[in-house]
């Protein structure tokens, strides 16, 4: 693997889109991307993630605000000179020509030699372990295989970056995780830089050096994905990765990192987010596996008591879910061995946890 | 007898076999009213107009005798007076029955000038009587008109007697059978050169409308959805009015003292109307007006299909604009290019009424020769193998065509 260069490679100053001229899709967008980086812009649909990537490529235009490359503005490039690779959700691998005619296309365009040409299609193919597939067309290939076609035609001119569109949209979930192997794989044995747009934090979670996460045109938090799901940055960010409960309550008291909150099954403490004040509502987020079910031998800070709805069994784990007095779902997650529990329906339990595994954050 | 697999008893297999029957005869059933329509309705007319552009009987069922006794005549002078006295008796009862001018016309196209000459004999024998012409019937018909003693004359009446001919094709290439039986060029060149001129025109049309429809066609399959829908409404808006309604419009346009050239004169263009309507032109700005959504609609459908990012990727990986064009759209696209001509091209090859209403006489195509011959010359054979021909010629384009391009690149959405 190459060493994370220390220079910014990509940057994007105050970048900002609007289609109509009323509305901001992109609403300034700021990041530094270093030479090699994985970066993945998170986000729910309409949240300006592709438009960001768009803007990259060259496809849509730049409202305000610069991108540049190695210190070059591309907001005037054509999309044709950024030298950048792309992979779109469908593919786009051009039905009417064979595999190896796809892979040479981009090469063909430099005007490389045939025979130069030759050796570096079945270079790639052999990449993608697909060597046996160069003169079939891509409407016979399954929809790995035309995944892993499309990512070597976008590697296949060496390009220092690129972009992935959902490139993973549209496989089922056990090839889903094999092509995150696979594109891992390839980013860590070749080196390029990757823009990935996605919406599934799965994806996010596993392949990305760091993750942007998007909502209404703006960066929420970019952050590696441990210190995402770890110290979500606001109250978005925290439901946005994983699953996470939401108790909420009123700050009595502020010290030092710690916030004490008054919530409706008793006092708990929590870690401080930015923007809270002594008496303001707020909310605390707790993630599902870092509650216990009282009795439990884990060290807990808090406790809160609540009554049993119901449990479902999913399989490894099993969740279950309890109500707060003022009805606020609060769902936790227990390992599947002799430790879960059982109950009755409405029968009161007792949920147990570290004052450092959750977060107060400012109610919205 | 085919294998049969293991635990497929005989009586499962009678039970699929019944099923598949059972499946035949179904979509059988569902296209028998088509199938019945087709054949009454095209099918028929198609095989009795090819017969027809061979098959006259008209003067063989007028003088049947004569014919016979015209049998082993050499040609070459004056028949016997057995065959003059069969004609003259042949004459004399056409005269009563009123059929004399059937066979007037018939003769004449074999023989120009030849439809006087039959009448007038005719009105000379009416009244004679039979046992006259029974012994004076040769002498009485050279002295109604002498070009009965002509051996090309009776020539002419050998070749239109025969029922089975080829000579229609041969008329429709120009070409004709000499007096000694070799095939000959026409004196008049009408046919070939029609033919070239309305397969000039399908072509100029057929390639205006790729040129007006494909842009077109490109930037709707792109637009948003409201913008395509309103350009639509524009693009089938020549569908909704009457064909008839649309070519009057063009001769309102393009006339003498038409809104073109009142414009062009009020503006020092020119200082003379321009001669617009009832040329070429016209014929060619009024049918590529018509046949546009023929070739805009396949191609709409087609582009519709092809998604933004083939060209993005192209762009992406290095490719002008033009070039990911070129390389990546227009093949994508080429189903419906291919639709698209083959549709307007067809249809403009056969094309009538707008010739006929603003061709005037240089802007006439096939169909309105073909048309002339149903209609003004009742020279029906003519016509049909004039439209045979036509026929024949789309036939051999399109295969031309499925060689090169190949069907299985038509699409029409």
């Amino acid at each position: 693997m190459k060493d994370l260069g220390s220079e910014t490679f990509l940057r994007f100053d105050d970048v900002k889109k609007s289609y109509d001229q009323k509305n901001l899709v992109v609403k300034g967008f700021n990041m530094d991307v270093r030479d090699g980086e994985f970066i993945t812009l998170l986000g729910p649909s309409g949240s300006g993630k592709t438009t960001v990537l768009m803007m990259l490529a060259g496809f849509e235009s730049v409202t305000s605000g610069d991108i540049a490359i190695a210190g070059k503005s591309i907001n005037r490039t054509a999309p044709y000179k950024r030298n950048i690779g792309m992979v779109f959700q469908n593919y786009a691998l051009f039905p009417h020509m064979t595999v190896a005619e796809n892979l040479a296309y981009p090469l063909t365009v430099r005007k490389m030699p045939k025979a130069q040409i030759k050796d570096r299609v079945a270079e790639y193919l052999k990449l993608v372990e697909l060597s046996d597939f160069g003169d079939r067309r891509p409407g016979q290939l399954s929809g790995g295989q035309r995944q892993r076609v499309a990512l070597a035609r976008a590697m296949i001119f060496e390009p220092t970056l690129i972009l992935m569109d959902e490139p993973l949209g549209a496989l089922d979930k056990n090839l889903r995780e094999q092509m995150q192997f696979e594109i891992t794989r390839l980013h860590k044995q070749l080196g390029f830089t990757v823009i990935y747009v996605t919406h599934d934090q799965t994806e996010a979670l596993s392949m990305s050096s760091r993750i942007a996460v998007f909502n209404d045109g703006v960066v929420q938090q970019c952050a590696p994905p441990a210190e995402l799901y770890e110290r979500p940055s606001n109250a978005f960010v925290a439901g946005f990765i994983g699953e996470n409960n939401f108790v909420p309550g009123k700050v009595t008291a502020i010290q030092g990192n710690t916030v004490q909150v008054q919530t409706d099954g008793g006092t708990v403490v929590a870690q401080l987010a930015e923007g809270l004040s002594e008496g303001g509502p707020c909310q605390v987020s707790i993630r599902p596996e870092k509650l216990f079910i009282h009795p439990t031998t884990h060290a807990y800070d808090n406790a809160l008591t609540v009554r049993f709805n119901t449990r479902i069994y999913v399989g490894d784990f099993i969740r279950y879910y309890f109500k707060l007095p003022d009805g606020t779902d609060i769902i936790v997650k227990v390992l599947n061995d002799l430790s879960a529990p059982e109950f009755d329906d409405g029968a009161e339990a007792q949920l147990l946890w570290l004052a450092s595994d959750c977060i107060a954050f400012p109610a919205g | 007898m085919t294998d049969i697999a293991p635990g497929l008893i005989p009586a499962d297999a009678r039970n699929a076999a019944r099923e598949v029957r059972k499946r035949k005869l179904q979509a059988f059933l569902f296209v028998t009213p088509l199938l019945v329509f087709v054949i009454f309705a095209f099918v028929a007319p198609i095989t009795t107009m090819l017969y027809r552009s061979i098959h006259n009987p008209t003067v063989a069922n007028l003088i049947p005798d004569t014919l016979v006794a015209l049998g082993d005549w050499s040609g070459e002078e004056i028949p016997d007076d057995t065959v003059l006295i069969q004609f003259a008796a042949d004459m004399k009862r056409m005269a009563n029955d009123r059929t004399s001018g059937q066979l007037a016309d018939e003769i004449n196209r074999a023989l120009p000038g030849m439809s006087s000459v039959v009448k007038s004999t005719a009105r000379s024998l009416r009244r004679v009587d039979d046992t006259e012409i029974a012994t004076n019937g040769a002498a009485l018909l050279i002295e109604a008109n002498d070009r009965w003693a002509d051996p090309a004359t009776w020539s002419a009446v050998k070749a239109a007697g025969q029922a089975y001919s080829t000579s229609y094709y041969l008329t429709s290439v120009d070409l004709e059978r000499g007096p000694d039986g070799n095939i000959v060029q026409r004196d008049t060149q009408i046919y070939v050169k029609l033919y070239t001129k309305t397969l000039r025109m399908a072509l100029i049309i057929t390639v205006l409308t790729i040129l007006l429809g494909y842009p077109l066609a490109f930037y709707m399959a792109h637009a948003s959805d409201s913008m395509a829908n309103f350009l639509m409404v524009f693009v089938l808006l020549p569908f909704w009015t009457s064909l008839l309604v649309r070519t009057t419009a063009w001769i309102a346009l393009l006339q003498t003292n038409g809104v073109v050239n009142s414009t062009l004169l009020a503006i020092g263009i020119t200082d003379q109307p321009l001669e617009l309507l009832y040329t070429q032109f016209s014929t060619i700005l009024a049918m590529t007006h018509i046949l546009l959504p023929f070739m805009v609609l396949p191609l709409y459908a087609v582009m519709r299909g092809i998604d933004q990012s083939y060209m993005r990727a192209a762009m992406s990986m290095g490719s002008k604009p033009l070039g990911a064009w070129y390389k990546i759209y227009l093949p994508m696209s080429l189903p419906g290019l291919s639709a698209g001509a083959l549709l307007v091209f067809i249809i403009s090859v056969g094309y009538y009424i707008t010739p006929a209403l603003v061709g005037g006489t240089d802007g006439q195509m096939i169909s309105n020769i073909i048309a002339f011959h149903m209609q003004q010359s009742n020279n029906w054979e003519l016509a049909a193998a004039l439209g045979s021909l036509l026929l024949v010629l789309i036939l051999v384009l399109y295969w031309l065509f499925d060689r090169f391009v190949g069907t299985d690149n038509i699409k029409l959405g």
